[in-house]
């Protein structure tokens, strides 16, 4: 008998959103948040908790990287410094 | 673009993270499943000799640092289990290795536990000697076992510390609690700086670990640091370090010091240590002794999800 | 002897005692996780035993301190409930133990946190929210058991069972406790307690327990044949170097 793995996201305190800590093994969903609860929040680490089971989470690929994520690297116009700002011009 | 292996070569060329869904080498994979697989037995068989003494804990203070120890390493053997799995094998499986002797944990945990000072020593020369191994793991090429081991690290901080104060403390005490430190020390130090494994003329797998930034120090090196640092703490303590060879080399900065016995380290990772079979058993019988529990638990999901379904349909 | 002193002791020994026998399950749980989450539970026993066993010794005035009670007292003079001391059975025993012991704690330490004796108000507290906590543990337990295989049913039956001939010593009203103002009189605990654990016993599929001969006499010091060897384990090593600080 396997159990299922839940992956685990903590939020570590409120205006925060909530970060992947680390995975388990529990039967069912409220097991899943208890155990979380016990093992990735002993030390007030978070102030709420998400568990995802693993199996449900799509990822992208590694293969997939260049297409998905390279075609971003040349749009230097999404950022504030592509644009030159003349002297003197304030709160721009 | 480079793909596959080419670019897992060229991210560890760059000191760059490996991550579970990247093309890797199978020997790169089973070095590692089989590394994070034995820290991870090592976590919770090393449960073991301290849990033995949370019981007698000599004071309520003691006895709540001791069971947040023991609980620690339960919670960091599953940490590492569960980065052994981003590899594509079930702690299940990994358990099932570890109780049939397939797979091996740190040899230091099939030594005794005999007095109270031995939990002072533990937590001093055992986890201060994990944690020189440790600490360089978290910049290991492989991103789930690094973070697993940023993590360890941090909650492991205060266990060296606690062993360090029971010692101080005792030392401090009656000539009673003195010998018993002493004591403890003459029996774990040797077993400690076997910790970082056969010297490196006799180390099998440490070559190509390092050239694949699993590992980044030799076995000697570490040991050398170990004893660097432990050595003028024991002065401290007021302990006599049970090495006759010992001196301080003032041209190198570092200390000499006996060898420790390898032979006894080959017997007692074959199996022929004082607990190995007790501490086994022991683990064997939990796992099997909670069988039906985890089963039962299981069959409760089963039927809840069942009758969800049966109520959304 | 002090009421407030005696009524203390017995809160903080109830706790010692339980703290012990969680703490018996680390590295023998039926899963790692259930590890950390006993080792948790226990943590919060012992925090409390602390903090009750200290109150204890500075309101008797004689200059113990919390290991000084619970090293150097005998069996006789331990107050704890029989319930705690029992030795530990399987995990269906260990849980229906938690689930009859917290539930009682848990109505217990709510009506505390309104007292007029601020330590023990402040105690109850902050314990309050931990209980509730063991309570919400130990019915998620006992429903997976209770509802789980033929197997974990029979164990979690036989688990309730066994220990129901010693919940109703929780609920014993006695001279202390009327005329103690600050003491929750316990007897005023037990229908919600009733109620509250019935209902987890009910959802989990397993029969309620039938009236039976109820023990009794650990309030006054007259424990089962187990609390020696509990207690001869927890103070040996404290009791072999008297006087000695660790």
């Amino acid at each position: 008998m396997i159990e299922p793995l839940w992956e685990v996201f903590v939020r570590s305190r409120r205006g925060l959103s909530h970060t992947h800590v680390g995975s388990l093994h529990a039967p069912d969903a409220t097991m899943a948040l208890r155990n979380a609860r016990d093992v990735y929040t002993r030390r007030q680490e978070g102030v709420s908790i998400w568990v995802v089971r693993a199996a449900d989470i799509t990822a992208s690929s590694p293969d997939e990287k260049d297409e998905f994520f390279d075609p971003a690297g040349d749009k230097v116009y999404r950022h504030p410094t592509f644009y030159q700002v003349p002297e003197g011009v304030e709160h721009l | 673009m480079l793909a596959g292996m080419d670019s897992f070569q060229a991210t560890i060329d760059a000191d760059g993270r490996i991550e579970p869904r990247d093309a890797m080498p199978e020997g790169y994979r089973k070095t590692l499943i089989r590394q994070i697989a034995q820290h991870a037995h090592s976590e919770i068989i090393g449960m073991q000799p301290e849990g033995n003494w949370i019981s007698r804990a000599p004071s309520l203070r003691r006895k709540a640092i001791l069971m947040a120890k023991v609980q620690d390493e339960a919670g960091h053997g599953l940490y590492l289990y569960a980065a052994a799995e981003t590899l594509g094998v079930d702690r299940a499986d990994l358990l099932d290795l570890l109780h049939s002797g397939r797979q091996k944990y740190s040899s230091i945990f099939n030594y005794p536990t005999l007095t109270w000072a031995d939990i002072g020593a533990i937590g001093w020369l055992v986890d201060g000697a994990a944690i020189v191994n440790q600490v360089p793991l978290c910049r290991c090429s492989y991103g789930p076992y690094a973070r697993a081991m940023v993590r360890v690290c941090k909650e492991e901080s205060f266990h060296q510390r606690q062993g360090f104060e029971i010692l101080h403390t005792l030392c401090n005490g009656t000539p009673a609690q003195k010998a018993m430190a002493q004591d403890a020390l003459d029996r774990w130090w040797w077993p400690s700086l076997m910790m970082f494994g056969p010297p490196d003329s006799a180390s099998t797998h440490s070559e190509q670990s390092m050239a694949w930034g699993i590992k980044r120090h030799s076995n000697d090196e570490l040991r050398q640091r170990f004893v660097d640092m432990t050595v003028p703490q024991a002065d401290v303590l007021g302990l006599k370090v049970p090495d006759e060879g010992l001196s301080y080399d003032e041209e190198t900065g570092h200390y000499r010091f006996t060898e420790p016995d390898y032979t006894e380290l080959y017997d007692v990772v074959k199996g022929n240590g004082p607990c190995n079979q007790q501490r086994l058993a022991h683990r064997v019988k939990a796992h099997e002794d909670g069988a039906w529990v985890r089963e039962a638990a299981a069959a409760y999901a089963g039927k809840q999800a069942s009758r969800r379904e049966g109520s959304a349909a | 002897m002090n009421d407030l002193f005696v009524y203390t002791l017995r809160l903080g020994d109830d706790a010692l005692i339980a703290a012990q026998r969680t703490a018996e399950w680390i590295a023998a749980a039926p899963q790692l996780e259930e590890d950390v989450a006993l080792g948790n539970i226990g943590l919060d026993q012992l925090g409390q035993a602390r903090s009750l066993l200290q109150y204890a010794g500075q309101v008797e005035g004689a200059d113990r301190s919390e290991d000084d009670l619970a090293y150097f007292r005998d069996e006789r003079d331990f107050l704890n409930l029989q319930l705690c001391e029992l030795p530990n059975g399987d995990f269906a025993h260990a849980m229906a133990r938690l689930l009859y012991f917290a539930t009682y704690q848990h109505l217990l330490y709510e009506e505390l946190r309104g007292c007029a004796d601020e330590m023990l108000a402040g105690v109850a507290g902050k314990a309050v929210k931990e209980v509730a906590y063991h309570v919400d543990h130990a019915t998620q337990w006992v429903l997976r058991l209770g509802d789980g295989t033929e197997e974990s049913h029979r164990r979690m039956q036989a688990g309730l069972d066994a220990l129901w001939p010693y919940t109703a010593e929780m609920f014993e009203s006695d001279d202390l406790v009327r005329r103690l103002a600050v003491a929750v009189d316990p007897s005023t605990l037990q229908a919600e307690w009733e109620r509250r654990v019935m209902a987890v016993i009910d959802e989990s599929t397993c029969s309620r327990p039938v009236a039976s001969y109820q023990h009794s006499g650990g309030r006054t010091g007259r424990h089962t044949e187990h609390l020696g060897y509990l207690l001869a384990e927890l103070q040996h090593v404290a009791r072999s170097h008297p006087g000695a600080t660790w």
